[in-house]
């Protein structure tokens, strides 16, 4: 060991600072390319018609209430002047519909993912906090205040833009409608319903009051704590309905889960036979050139019927096959070539 | 600088006339009548950029200098004042993070300069205060100042001399770090100086400072009290500059006349300018089109969204009612307002981290240089220091080399290496002193000797043959002789004999005999005294000296021995002595003197002649008459010399080794193997010049030499312009016009059937190639001369001042193609060109630091530069070309589905991704990957890069970011960026994902696209990481980990200061569908393929198939990793090469 200032200077000698590492060092050859995308090919095909089956199997049925052609049964209802317009559509069934059923309603060319309109809700209010039921959040405007200047709760764009559109779905059995009961719970996200959103505290042991001050959105018949008559725990910010329409729509086309059929005489499914769909058609999307309907689906482990990701799988797939066996064969051509020069 | 240009501007009225006044010791004297002190700049150096108080306004100002920081600094304001999609932070904050990174790192390297400085202007000198030395700090020395300099000291600023403590007025000087001269030069004091300073009264009137180191003028007025002012005139001769040594003189006094600034060193040196790497230029181009791409999407997205308003419903429909505000709105500002937004929508596109990252990865990658033990010399304990780590990757770059010779090709050290006497060879002695006449000894290979007699006029010759002084030691001091440096060999006391002469070569003769026993003990009064073997004193007088000079190549001396033989020694290049000697001598040495040569030896002939009385008395008697010649001095003393140097008759030769740096000829090969070309840039003699080309195999024997110096020119007997107009196009239509197309340059041919071309040309030829007179178009010249300086395999340019060094450097780097020029010298006198270049290397030599503190990167020895520039060069460019490359890949696949999910939301610039993504995609999810990357990366091991230089032409011509690569990775950011954002909106076709029917929003939507980018890009560059050590690992992992964690706490939180939970367990509602990890998994594998179907056909860089099998031996050893094997690629590029 040399003594004192040549050491000091002298740097380190340790792998990292002579970049000595050791390390691992991959090459992508042939030996594992082939046979890796051999596997990848086969693992890929064997879930693309795993998938492919499965979406095969979903059944959906879509029924276009806009009424835009005058042969439509909703065609009274889409003149302004038509108010509390209800009309029915009605659909056959030949087969067993297997449950359990889910009943989406769909909009098309309904932009949910405007900027200004995604903005516009006040997060704190849906919250409870009622500090800012009398002071929305200026995010809100133009439904901020009404014209009177009192708060308007829930405040802003999507909040009062909300579908209130209703079903009611019949059987016809024998002449008689039979109400197939449209179960509207455990359609919004579970975090959402109870934690992201949370009614006000009672006041007075009144739900109402707690409002007071505020005002209904604009566009809203119902004042927020009267949303579902039939229920008083649907009420309010955590009506399951609303809290599926303030979950924005990623595109401009889409569908929102409204209920489920998984009750009574319906548990295994819609059987064969004849229904009628009454609707109370209150809301307008002509005028931006929209589309409503309704869609009847059930679902699988992988959610709704969709083909996308099944022959996604199987082209993949298929195309890693290929493009091994391409290889092999340029890998055999050349490794043998390279084994005569050798000899 | 600065400074200085102040003081022209509002300095005194001394300023405006063209010479300065200096009151020597800042004394009245009594011829003016009102003393005022003029003001001059003070000894201080300053290289440092900033200062304590300006920095952060300067640097702030310099930062934003930079388009991309301005850029950011806009996108920020606009953030600020502009209703946009995202928030101000989402841009400042990592704004706020590269300038500070950036700030730091700039304060530390002008902190060490701010040492370096402090370094040289605290050192302490001794300046007389009423006729006492006082210590003072170099930078208080003011002009006027009586300075003392002791020996070995430099001066601290330039001086006149005034007086020396050596008898004869004269003192010695080396300005081996100006001009890379290493011999002793003699300088004067001011003739008749009164020796008491204390009384002296005198002023001295002189030019203003100017850069010229070999010019100088001025007027010294000596007043005395009864007499006349007496003037004295004072040439360069009289002045000692700054950064020259004091040598074999005691102690000098000098007053002070250029200070600081002012000095001819310091006005050689150029401003430091900001070096910028072509990296760094690369990345300014990609960042125009990506600033085009950027426009062109927010201009698109714009004029879209009117389009799509201008349709029935679309504009405002009920459900998404205007504000007020909104209504009231001009529509020319709405739309520059939505253009503005959709900007800062994009803005992630242009990589604002990528600055810092590089930064980053540039500071700390240089450390990799510092570590380096294979730089660490143990002679002067130190090893490689970076001074600036901007310019890492260019070391991967270079495309010509700019060497100084003297301490950087050569160690600047002469050693006897053999002779030949008679034609019998003696080589290189043992130890033994009188080894030489051993016969048996190893030291001679010839058994055959030649006869005792010759031997000993030969040594003889060798010992009296020269103008070499002793240097008188004292007692205390057993220095070496002068020209070698610390590093001779010990002696024993009794041979300790220092020797000072005007070249090496003479006193590495002189030693050279003394080991054969024959010591010259010194010159007394005429009378040369020389120690035989017998150990008695011979005495020669010396009668004359026929001096060397580079035409005629030789010098004589002419002697009288005690036995009154009159005897003249003539040493000189081979080519000048054997025309003068008997023609039947020469063949046997010839021989020999070939044979050194190609060793690359310097060597001499020696040769003798008796005079008789009458032709002693001939001869004398020329000689005085032509010295007293009043005109045509020159050429009467070159004809009498000619006329004695006849009939001569051959002793022997000499060969001598200018030592060359450990492995300079290596290293010089390598780097012509490496594609670069090798120019020597030197102040020093032709002659000696060349030979250490030949020796470093920068020329080579087949190599034709094309001259252009003052010889050849003045050779026609012509004038120079017409010479040198005829050489020029002679040499171009050699070295240019009739090469083959396939340029020698380029592709070093290394068979035969391509003439070599060497070209020489001197600093008084450069200077007619340069400024040529008026009439002649220099442009021509000099694009000839460029021309045929380029088709050369190495260049010499000898006689060079330090500022033409730095024009040729600067003609090189501004030609066509503007090739990348490095730069490499040990001393002051290659600042400049150190400075000029891309590149400056500065060796830390034994002259000095100038160099290695103006230089970017110094190391210990030119051995240093081939694994510097072979091995971290390549490494660093390659690291931080894919480093930008795949900058500028990841942010434009980030940010295109952000622009195409606009067409689907009514080009309302609604973000896809969460504002926390978008701000953190760049710093966290996908920084430290590359980074780790960038500085670990070693495709190639350094070993393998070291032993195949041409594995540096691969990436020669910033190759890894031409457009070429750079279209490749913009197209597959498009293709993924496709991927990602339509393979997510077909499964959104239906956003019923979950089993329990429910569905996903807007958010879910963009955070299935983000999970997928940011696997995807973290996994194309793991399959781009070669070098996979345990940091790469963890930091690839970790990142995707890392991600992962921060989704799940980001999501799972209701966090308070948040307007909006847009993110509330969205991640963990996507983590629970099988679908959308279906589709993940998809994406990510879909958008590596091309990738990794391309990695499998390309050639892999590195070995070329031949070597491969020899390398992976090497690999299987170091890495007991035998899995190298058969790669696809090979066999595929057989296809192309067979």
């Amino acid at each position: 060991m040399k003594a004192g200032p040549s050491r000091t200077n002298r740097p380190d000698n340790t792998a990292f600072t002579q970049q000595r590492l050791p390390a691992w060092q991959p090459i992508l050859s042939a030996g594992i390319v082939i046979p890796g995308f051999t596997l990848i090919g086969l693992a890929f095909i064997g879930v693309g018609v795993a998938l492919f089956v499965t979406s095969q199997k979903i059944t959906d049925l879509e029924i276009d209430y806009t009424g835009v052609a005058a042969t439509s049964p909703c065609f009274k209802c889409t003149s302004f002047a038509a108010e509390n317009c209800m009309c029915q559509m009605e659909f056959t069934l030949t087969t067993l519909f297997e449950g359990p059923v889910f009943f989406y309603y769909g909009l098309t060319s309904y932009y949910q993912n405007f900027r200004t309109y995604g903005v516009s809700k006040d997060g704190y209010q849906l919250s409870g906090d009622t500090y800012y039921f009398n002071n929305p959040q200026d995010s809100c405007a133009p439904y901020q205040y009404d014209s009177n200047n009192n708060p308007i709760v829930p405040c802003g764009s999507i909040a009062n833009s909300m579908f209130s559109d209703t079903f009611q779905l019949y059987q016809v059995v024998n002449g008689m409608k039979k109400q197939v009961p449209l179960d509207g719970k455990g359609i919004a996200w579970w975090t959402d319903y109870n934690i992201k959103y949370s009614n006000p505290a009672l006041v007075n042991g009144s739900f109402a009051n707690a409002f007071s001050g505020t005002v209904k959105p604009v566009n809203w018949s119902k004042p927020v704590y009267e949303l579902d008559p039939t229920d008083q725990a649907n009420n309010g910010f955590l009506n399951q309905n609303f809290l599926v329409w303030m979950r924005q729509a990623a595109l401009p086309k889409f569908q929102k889960l409204y209920g489920r059929i998984a009750e009574g005489d319906y548990a295994q499914g819609l059987p064969a036979g004849n229904y009628t769909l009454l609707i109370n058609y209150s809301y307008p999307v002509i005028s931006f050139g929209g589309t409503k309907k309704v869609v009847l689906s059930n679902v699988s482990w992988m959610g709704g019927k969709n083909q996308f990701l099944g022959i996604a799988y199987l082209v993949i797939g298929s195309l890693c096959i290929v493009m091994a066996m391409v290889m092999l064969i340029i890998y055999a051509k050349y490794k043998f070539t390279d084994d005569d020069e050798d000899m | 600088m600065l400074r200085r240009r102040l003081n022209r501007l509002f300095g005194g009225d001394e300023k405006r006339v063209d010479s300065r006044t200096i009151y020597v010791g800042n004394r009245p004297c009594p011829a003016t009548e009102t003393f005022i002190p003029p003001k001059f700049c003070d000894n201080r150096i300053v290289s440092s950029k900033y200062t304590i108080w300006n920095f952060l306004p300067k640097n702030l100002f310099e930062q934003f200098r930079r388009i991309a920081n301005f850029y950011f600094l806009i996108i920020f304001l606009v953030q600020v004042i502009v209703d946009t999609p995202t928030s101000p932070v989402t841009s400042g904050l990592p704004l706020f993070f590269v300038i500070t990174v950036t700030a730091i790192k700039q304060g530390y390297e002008d902190w060490l300069r701010h040492k370096a400085d402090s370094e040289v202007n605290k050192y302490p000198v001794r300046v007389l205060e009423d006729g006492q030395p006082a210590r003072k700090d170099s930078e208080k020395i003011k002009v006027g100042d009586i300075v003392e300099v002791v020996e070995d000291e430099t001066f601290p600023c330039d001086l006149i001399l005034l007086q020396s403590s050596r008898d004869d007025d004269t003192c010695f000087v080396t300005t081996a770090s100006l001009d890379g001269e290493s011999n002793h030069k003699t300088h004067y004091t001011v003739p008749d100086m009164e020796k008491d300073l204390q009384s002296l009264s005198a002023t001295i009137e002189c030019e203003q400072p100017q850069p010229d180191l070999y010019k100088f003028v001025g007027r010294m007025h000596i007043y005395k009290p009864e007499h006349d002012p007496a003037v004295r005139s004072l040439g360069p001769e009289n002045l000692l500059l700054k950064g020259a040594t004091l040598k074999n003189t005691k102690k000098i006094y000098g007053v002070a006349v250029y200070t600081g600034m002012e000095t001819k060193m310091a006005l050689n040196y150029q401003g430091k300018s900001q070096k910028r790497s072509a990296v760094e230029k690369s990345i300014n181009a990609f960042l125009l089109v990506y600033l085009c791409i950027l426009i062109s999407k927010a201009v698109v997205c714009t004029t879209l969204k009117y389009v799509w308003q201008s349709q029935d419903g679309q504009d405002e429909p009920w459900y998404n009612q205007k504000t007020e505000k909104e209504k009231g709105t001009i529509l020319y500002v709405k739309m520059f307002t939505d253009f503005l937004s959709f900007m800062v929508l994009f803005n992630f596109i242009i990589p604002v981290s990528m600055y810092v990252t590089v930064e980053m990865q540039k500071f700390l990658g240089s450390f990799f240089i510092t570590w380096d033990r294979d730089f660490f010399d143990p002679e002067i304990e130190e090893g490689a220091l970076v001074n600036t780590s901007d310019l890492n990757e260019e070391l991967g770059q270079v495309e010509y080399v700019f060497t100084d010779k003297t301490g950087t090709l050569t160690q600047n050290n002469m050693e006897f290496i053999e002779c030949c006497i008679d034609g019998f060879q003696y080589t290189a002695f043992s130890s033994e002193l009188d080894s030489f006449c051993v016969t048996d000894g190893p030291v001679s290979t010839f058994q055959e000797k030649a006869g005792r007699e010759k031997e000993e006029l030969f040594l003889r010759a060798l010992c009296l043959c020269h103008t070499v002084q002793v240097k008188e030691a004292g007692p205390d001091e057993l220095g070496g002789d002068q020209v070698d440096g610390p590093a001779s060999e010990p002696l024993r006391p009794a041979e300790q004999r220092g020797f000072i002469a005007s070249s090496p070569d003479e006193v590495a003769l002189v030693k050279g005999a003394m080991r054969y026993g024959f010591t010259f003990l010194g010159l007394e009064s005429k009378t040369m005294k020389i120690k035989n073997w017998q150990n008695d004193v011979e005495e020669y007088e010396l009668l004359h000296v026929l001096n060397f000079d580079p035409v005629r190549r030789r010098m004589s001396v002419i002697v009288r021995s005690k036995s009154g033989d009159t005897l003249l020694f003539c040493k000189g290049a081979d080519s000048s002595i054997f025309p003068r000697v008997r023609p039947e001598e020469v063949e046997r040495i010839r021989m020999h003197v070939q044979r050194s040569a190609t060793e690359g030896y310097r060597t001499l002939c020696v040769a003798y002649k008796r005079l008789s009385v009458d032709e002693y008395a001939a001869a004398d008697a020329g000689l005085r008459e032509a010295r007293l010649a009043l005109q045509d001095r020159e050429e009467k003393l070159m004809a009498v010399y000619n006329q004695v140097e006849t009939a001569m008759s051959l002793i022997g030769a000499t060969a001598v080794e200018d030592r060359l740096q450990e492995e300079a000829a290596q290293t010089m090969e390598a780097l012509q193997g490496a594609g670069m070309k090798v120019w020597v840039l030197t102040g020093d003699k032709m002659e000696t010049a060349k030979s250490t080309c030949y020796a470093c195999r920068l020329f080579r024997r087949s190599t034709e030499l094309l001259e252009l110096t003052v010889r050849t020119l003045e050779s026609g007997g012509r004038r120079r312009e017409e010479m040198l107009h005829d050489l020029l196009f002679d040499f171009h239509r050699k070295a240019v016009q009739d090469a083959p197309p396939a340029r020698a340059g380029v592709n070093r041919s290394w068979s035969s059937a391509n003439p070599e071309y060497g070209f020489i040309v001197d600093g008084a030829a450069l200077a007619l190639v340069m400024n040529p007179s008026p009439d002649t178009n220099c442009s021509r010249y000099r694009s000839l001369f460029l021309q045929i300086c380029q088709n050369c395999t190495a260049v010499l340019c000898c006689r060079m001042a330090p500022l033409q060094k730095a024009q040729i450097v600067k003609m090189v780097k501004n030609s066509k193609g503007s090739p990348i020029t490095l730069s490499i010298g040990d001393g002051a006198n290659d600042v400049s060109m150190i400075l000029e270049a891309h590149v400056g290397i500065g060796v830390k030599g034994k002259e000095g630091r100038q160099a290695v503190r103006n230089s970017d990167y110094a190391i210990p020895k030119l051995k240093h530069l081939r694994k510097l520039l072979l091995a971290h060069g390549h490494l660093y460019y390659i690291r931080i070309a894919h480093l930008v490359q795949y900058f500028f890949y990841k942010n434009l696949c980030f940010i295109l589905p952000q622009f195409l999910y606009q067409f689907f939301c009514g080009c309302s610039q609604q973000p896809l991704y969460d504002a926390a993504y978008l701000t953190m995609y760049n710093i966290c999810f996908t920084s430290m990957p590359i980074l780790a990357y960038s500085l670990l990366e070693q495709q190639i091991a350094i070993e393998v890069l070291l032993d195949n230089a041409t594995l540096y032409r691969d990436i020669a011509k910033n190759a890894m970011l031409r457009w070429g690569p750079f279209l490749y990775w913009t197209v597959l950011a498009v293709f993924q960026g496709l991927i990602f954002f339509f393979g997510v909106k077909y499964l959104f076709s239906n956003p019923a994902l979950q089993d329990n029917g429910q569905v996903f929003g807007n958010w879910s939507y963009g955070t299935i696209v983000f999970t997928v980018l940011v696997f995807t890009v973290t996994l194309k560059l793991a399959l781009d990481t070669r070098h996979w050590t345990w940091i790469n690992h963890f930091v690839i992992w970790g990142s995707l980990a890392f991600y992962v964690v921060f989704s799940f706490f980001w999501g799972g939180i209701i966090w308070p200061f948040l307007k909006q939970q847009r993110l509330y367990f969205v991640f963990f509602n996507m983590l629970s569908s099988v679908s959308a990890w279906l589709v993940i998994i998809l994406l990510i594998v879909l958008s590596l393929l091309p990738d990794i179907l391309l990695g499998v056909l390309r050639k892999p860089r590195g070995p070329h198939t031949q070597q491969l099998s020899k390398e992976s031996l090497l690999y299987v050893d170091r890495y007991g990793n035998g899995a190298r094997r058969f790669p696809l690629a090979v066999t595929c590029s057989w296809r192309h090469s067979g």
